[in-house]
């Protein structure tokens, strides 16, 4: 079922709708919410959305508890292809837990928590930016590491990556859900403005298994899951440009990589010169590599997760 | 007046970005003044910018005290304000999100690092800032609420108001909190508008800055007399968010005074001009913001209340 979660009117003639779909399995249990679209140029999450929505709608008879898919928390973001929220220049990843009486942003974010709260799990599906390709990942807050990083293994995906707890994440919603006792774990897979199939496909076999796992699903369980690595910060290396220019990647990300290995060069197209080579500083697998060409000194061109 | 490089950094296609400072005495870092750190804070550049043609004038007239040093940057992001963003041009990322910074990190971490290395020495810091909102405020100082009260410095600008704010979760990493953290007296400044300069609120901010350097002792010169400021907290507000959409007419600006009943806006409905709502003020108050685009959305904040 189709419900409102928040409505505003826009000046002209339009409101700005919030919406998710709410599947209600044939048996009680637990409730698990689905979150993407935060940021308008992240649409990886729009694919696994649809194919859970097709999947569970048609599935109710085995479904314990219920399911709400929020597809597009910043829907004018995504019909405008705007990372931020269109009109407020805004990354309404940095606005929660939001306010009542303070701005439009805030109050849509306040009622997106408001709507989810009292949820048992909740998945908050991001791609990369425009900028970077990412394996499948979970991103966890150490702080949370223990109560979440169980759950984060159900999810078909590469790599938990345990971050320390840095002040600006909690201004997410992961961090405002998890500390209202929703257990939420943040996905980081493929890159902006784009769809990786089977990434989506991934994810929603992952999903059905922590439905499965939790006592959601009755159905048959999703087989070869993939048990993902576990890396805290200090297993993972940041390679960032040392020049502005061009940067020309030769590796694709998931490949395993020896200390030394060349990863890409940047370049001068108006002079031919090659301003700098980049290579691996570790011995490790390449997690993240730099989609955009265009870079200035201290963009990130790769992350790899070293073998230690 | 000396004018140093505080950061470079060459582009793919641009011209080399530079940070620069404008160190006015020597001696003690006493006061650092930074302006512009979105490319729309036009109004902030350019009283930092009166500020630095005030203060080369006053060190040529020997009326800066001795044994201390004043900073002033301008600017952090022309390039963003050179091409109508308002924030850095390449990742739309926000410096003042940014702080304290990471040498190693990102490009705007690597902005934020520099200028805090450059600003965490001094013992005042004071900040030409802006809000996420659209509108106007009245001039007012703003204070982060940490541990230490710096209250009593902040009456030092004599400007009618001071807001003691409670942090909220993006705070941290913005200027003010970290200098706070690194015991600067942090003071974020909100000079009226952003986009625009309002000479008026210009003029009225530099000479409150002027003050303050004279009332901290860094200045040896006549300034004009400033308000007996009044501490604000978060309690002391009360928003009035729009219930309609349309077009914003509005009847009172920041600054005005108005009486409980008093019109404050109408929106009217942008097929037909016809009134879909009115607000009105629900006591005796002082505009303190108030959203100044001519179209609004529901559920904006359309005035806020002291």
């Amino acid at each position: 079922m189709i419900k409102t979660v928040f409505s505003a009117s826009l000046p002209i003639d339009e409101k700005l709708i919030i919406q998710k779909n709410q599947i209600q399995g044939a048996f009680p249990g637990k409730r698990l919410c689905i979150v993407t679209g935060t940021h308008g140029d992240e649409l990886e999450g729009q694919y696994v959305c649809f194919l859970l929505s097709e999947f569970l709608n048609k599935n109710t008879d085995k479904i314990c508890g219920t399911i709400d898919i929020y597809p597009a928390v910043n829907p004018l973001g995504i019909d405008s292809i705007t990372r931020g929220m269109p009109g407020f220049d805004l990354d309404m990843n940095r606005i929660f837990p939001g306010a009542k009486d303070t701005s439009l942003s805030d109050y849509a974010a306040y009622s997106i928590v408001e709507d989810i709260k009292t949820a048992d799990y909740a998945v908050d599906i991001h791609a990369s930016n425009i900028f970077l390709r990412e394996i499948p990942q979970a991103r966890i807050n150490v702080d949370s590491a223990s109560a979440l990083t169980g759950l984060a293994e159900m999810l078909n995906i590469d790599l938990i990556w345990i971050h320390p707890a840095a002040t600006v994440l909690e201004s997410t919603l992961a961090h405002t859900l998890n500390s209202l006792g929703v257990k939420t774990i943040v996905i980081e897979t493929g890159v902006g403005m784009r769809i990786t199939p089977v990434y989506g496909q991934r994810l929603f076999n992952g999903i059905i298994n922590l439905m499965h796992k939790t006592g959601m699903w009755l159905g048959k369980a999703p087989e070869n899951i993939s048990k993902p690595i576990i890396a805290a910060t200090d297993a993972v290396s940041f390679v960032n440009a040392v020049d502005s220019g061009i940067f020309l990647p030769e590796k694709e990300y998931g490949v395993m990589l020896k200390k030394g290995d060349k990863i890409g060069q940047i370049v001068k197209p108006l002079s031919g010169e090659i301003l700098s080579e980049v290579f691996s500083p570790d011995d490790g697998l390449l997690m993240t590599i730099r989609a955009y060409p265009v870079v200035y000194e201290g963009s990130l061109l790769a992350r790899v997760i070293h073998n230690s | 007046m000396r004018k140093e490089i505080i950061f470079s950094m060459k582009s793919p296609y641009r011209e080399e970005f530079h940070i620069y400072g404008y160190v006015f005495g020597s001696g003690e870092k006493t006061v650092a003044v930074v302006g512009a750190m979105r490319g729309d804070e036009i109004q902030q550049q350019f009283v930092s910018s009166q500020l630095v043609r005030i203060l080369t004038d006053m060190e040529r007239c020997g009326q800066i005290t001795q044994g201390v040093e004043i900073l002033v940057i301008p600017s952090a992001n022309h390039f963003s304000m050179n091409i109508g963003k308002r924030f850095w041009p390449m990742d739309n990322t926000d410096i003042n999100r940014m702080f304290p910074g990471y040498d190693l990190g990102e490009t705007t971490q690597r902005i934020a690092s520099a200028l805090f290395d450059k600003l965490k020495k001094y013992r005042y810091g004071i900040q030409l800032a802006s809000y996420h909102f659209t509108g106007s405020f009245i001039p007012h100082v703003r204070i982060i609420k940490t541990a230490v009260d710096i209250t009593k410095e902040a009456k030092f600008f004599g400007m009618p108001y001071i807001y003691v704010k409670s942090p909220e979760p993006f705070d941290t990493v913005m200027l003010n909190y970290n200098w706070q953290i690194w015991e600067t007296k942090a003071y974020s400044v909100y000079a009226g508008t952003t986009a625009v300069i309002d000479k008026p609120a210009a003029k009225f901010t530099w000479n409150s800055i002027i003050r303050f350097l004279f009332q901290a002792g860094l200045l040896n010169c006549k300034t004009e007399p400033g308000f007996v400021s009044q501490v604000l907290e978060d309690k002391c507000f009360r928003t009035l968010t729009a219930d309609n959409a349309g077009f914003f007419y509005r009847q009172k600006s920041s600054g005005s005074t108005v009486r409980k009943g008093e019109l404050l806006a109408k929106i009217l409905n942008p097929y037909d001009g016809s009134v879909e709502g009115e607000i009105f003020s629900p006591e005796d108050a002082t505009i303190f913001f108030a959203h100044d685009k001519d179209l609004i959305s529901e559920k904006t904040a359309a005035f806020q209340l002291i």
